[in-house]
């Protein structure tokens, strides 16, 4: 049962010679050959890799040098993170046997803290989508109930950390695809600040938009991966040269006097009431803690769906036009004539719809004539987004909302109509606007037909990635709700 | 409104191919979504700067020093296609 350990514990057991890493990870192993079949979270297992690191990572054990928190703990990425050597498929037909010469960033982060890679993790094609349900390997099952999705667009890791096939995991956050699937599978995930973690060799979605960042079984596991991914990368000229502060330092400090916004925009009209109850319930819980409720506004909160759906189009529909099938990439299947043709094929049998629709959005609203009413004015109303919460912030100290206005849906309920797909991130997407940083943290489960997880969103200003995390550990430590697994 | 028609030339520009059965759909749901994010014309965006970078960095400078990011075999094992001399064989460019 070690699978069922926190990073925190699985590190100190490691620490303590009770296993070792090889131990952990064949057991991590076994889970994930007894529960993967029902939940499809993970799309590569590599086990045999898996045990290399392992045994290399009890060398550094034993030998008791550079051992850090993450050394010798077996997990699994989103399969978004370019892996050297291993498979990297983005849940794209087009890169379903893509093997990449190099790694991301964060992986030889991971890498050089001394982890263990157990797999790639499902997800929407190329981050695009909220359930997990657009990936050419099928969809990821919440593991609460297993009619449900995920979330998405890192659905499959939320659900490996959730059902402890994966002791933490990394995912990406665009426009919710981080809070959205660890509220629907409860457990914590941190959307970051933009910029405060390196993109370099993840496939990019949207530029302006794309943040990656972690998921765990608590506030402390967030923190610890965090401290070990976040910083200034020149391979990513859009991560600031600001300190990384120590997150674990802040933890647990308590929030007496704590001014906590309310935004009367992610209540009333459209979310579930049962979401709001438990919400409610959770900040009456920070009263109790001693921290203030003020009443707020994000008045342009209305319009970031829309914002969203011009801006990210345009900037995907560019990213993937080097999606060409030439220098990587499967090519057409189908016979073709000259060069052209190939490039219709090779996107035609590449893409799946979601991708599709995408691109044409993109390609439509970025054409000559519109690209001033659509793309410029997109642009500029994220500015008035970004101002509400920049306003917001001048008298309070953190906001706190609803993940998501309900709870995870049936499979196949919003599958093709992408509109209503589009409108699950409404309180997710304003954040990501703003580019600053936000976490779901577990706070309740619905009751009824479906006993499922609700998520609480904690949003600082740009780079409070410190504060975020002392306000969830205050929550966490009161309540048990991390401490909920399903029954598997 | 976005027509069938509007659909096939998109897709072109996007040197995206379609399956003919696909193109009504698409015409449809692109609709509802373009219709949707029309509402961002009820906004008054007169003299607001466009937000293009959001966290305000402008001018990233770095040492222009040579660096070999990956090598090259290692990158032509990406391609699926035929690789002649260390260059990657594809359909001709210039049909008649």
């Amino acid at each position: 049962m070690l699978h069922s350990l926190t990073l925190a514990e699985a590190t100190q057991g490691l620490r303590d010679k009770k296993f070792s890493s090889v131990e952990l990870t064949k057991d991590l192993l076994e889970r994930v050959k007894a529960v993967n079949p029902s939940l499809n979270a993970y799309v590569t297992v590599e086990e045999e890799g898996a045990l290399k690191m392992a045994a290399e990572a009890d060398k550094r054990l034993t030998g008791g040098k550079n051992v850090t928190p993450l050394t010798g703990v077996p997990v699994g990425i989103k399969d978004i993170f370019n892996t050297k050597g291993v498979r990297t498929t983005c849940a794209s037909p087009f890169l379903k046997n893509f093997v990449p010469p190099y790694d991301a960033t964060v992986v030889t982060k991971l890498k050089e803290a001394g982890f263990v890679l157990t797999g790639k993790q499902n997800m929407d094609e190329f981050a695009c989508g909220g359930s997990t349900e657009h990936s050419c390997f099928g969809p990821t099952k919440n593991p609460w109930d297993l009619s449900c999705v995920a979330g998405g667009s890192s659905g499959g890791s939320a659900a490996a950390v959730a059902a402890d096939m994966s002791f933490y995991a990394l995912g990406t956050d665009t426009g919710g695809s981080i809070r959205e699937p660890a509220s629907f599978c409860g457990i914590a995930g941190l959307k970051v600040t933009y910029g405060r973690v390196s993109r370099s060799g993840v496939t990019a979605m949207a530029s302006s938009w794309d943040t990656v960042g972690p998921f765990g079984k608590t506030v402390q596991d967030v923190a610890t991966v965090l401290q070990h991914i976040a910083g200034k990368d020149p391979r990513d000229a859009t991560t600031p040269p600001i300190e990384v502060p120590d997150y674990s330092k802040s933890l647990g400090a308590g929030v007496k006097g704590l001014k906590i916004g309310v935004p009367k925009e992610y209540f009333g009209e459209g979310i579930d009431p049962q979401v709001e109850k438990i919400i409610r319930a959770a900040l009456k819980e920070y009263e109790k803690f001693g921290a203030k409720l003020v009443d707020i506004s994000l008045p342009y909160t209305s319009y970031a769906v829309a914002v969203y759906y011009v801006a990210c189009p345009a900037e995907l529909s560019a990213n993937l036009a080097r999606f060409d099938g030439i220098r990587f990439g499967a090519k057409p299947k189908a016979p073709v004539k000259d060069m052209i043709d190939y490039y219709y094929q090779a996107r035609n049998e590449g893409f799946g719809d979601e991708i599709k629709r995408r691109i044409m959005i993109g390609t439509y609203v970025l054409s000559a004539g519109y690209y001033d009413a659509y793309y410029v004015r997109a642009q500029k109303v994220r500015t008035l987004i970004r101002k509400d919460f920049d306003d917001a912030f001048k008298n309070v100290d953190v906001i706190m909302a609803p993940v998501s206005p309900f709870p995870a849906f049936g499979i196949g309920e919003k599958k093709d109509d992408p509109l209503a797909m589009y409108l699950a991130d409404v309180f997710t997407i304003p954040v990501n606007c703003a580019g600053v940083p936000a976490m779901s943290l577990p706070c309740g489960f619905t009751s009824g037909a479906r006993k499922l997880p609700v998520g609480l969103q904690i949003i600082g200003p740009q780079f409070s990635e410190d504060r975020i995390l002392k306000v969830a550990s205050a929550y966490e430590q009161a309540t048990e709700w991390h401490r909920m697994r399903p029954n598997l | 409104m976005i027509t069938p028609e509007q659909v096939k030339h998109i897709a072109k520009l996007a040197r995206l191919g379609l399956k003919e059965e696909d193109v009504g759909k698409f015409a449809t749901q692109l609709s509802s979504i373009m219709e949707y994010v029309e509402k961002l014309n009820e906004v008054d965006v007169k003299n607001v700067e466009p937000t293009s970078q959001v966290t305000g960095l402008e001018n990233v400078m770095r040492e222009d020093v040579e660096a070999r990011f990956s090598n090259r075999e290692d990158l032509l094992k990406c391609t699926e296609l035929p690789v002649q001399n260390e260059q990657i064989q594809v359909k001709s460019v210039i049909t008649m």
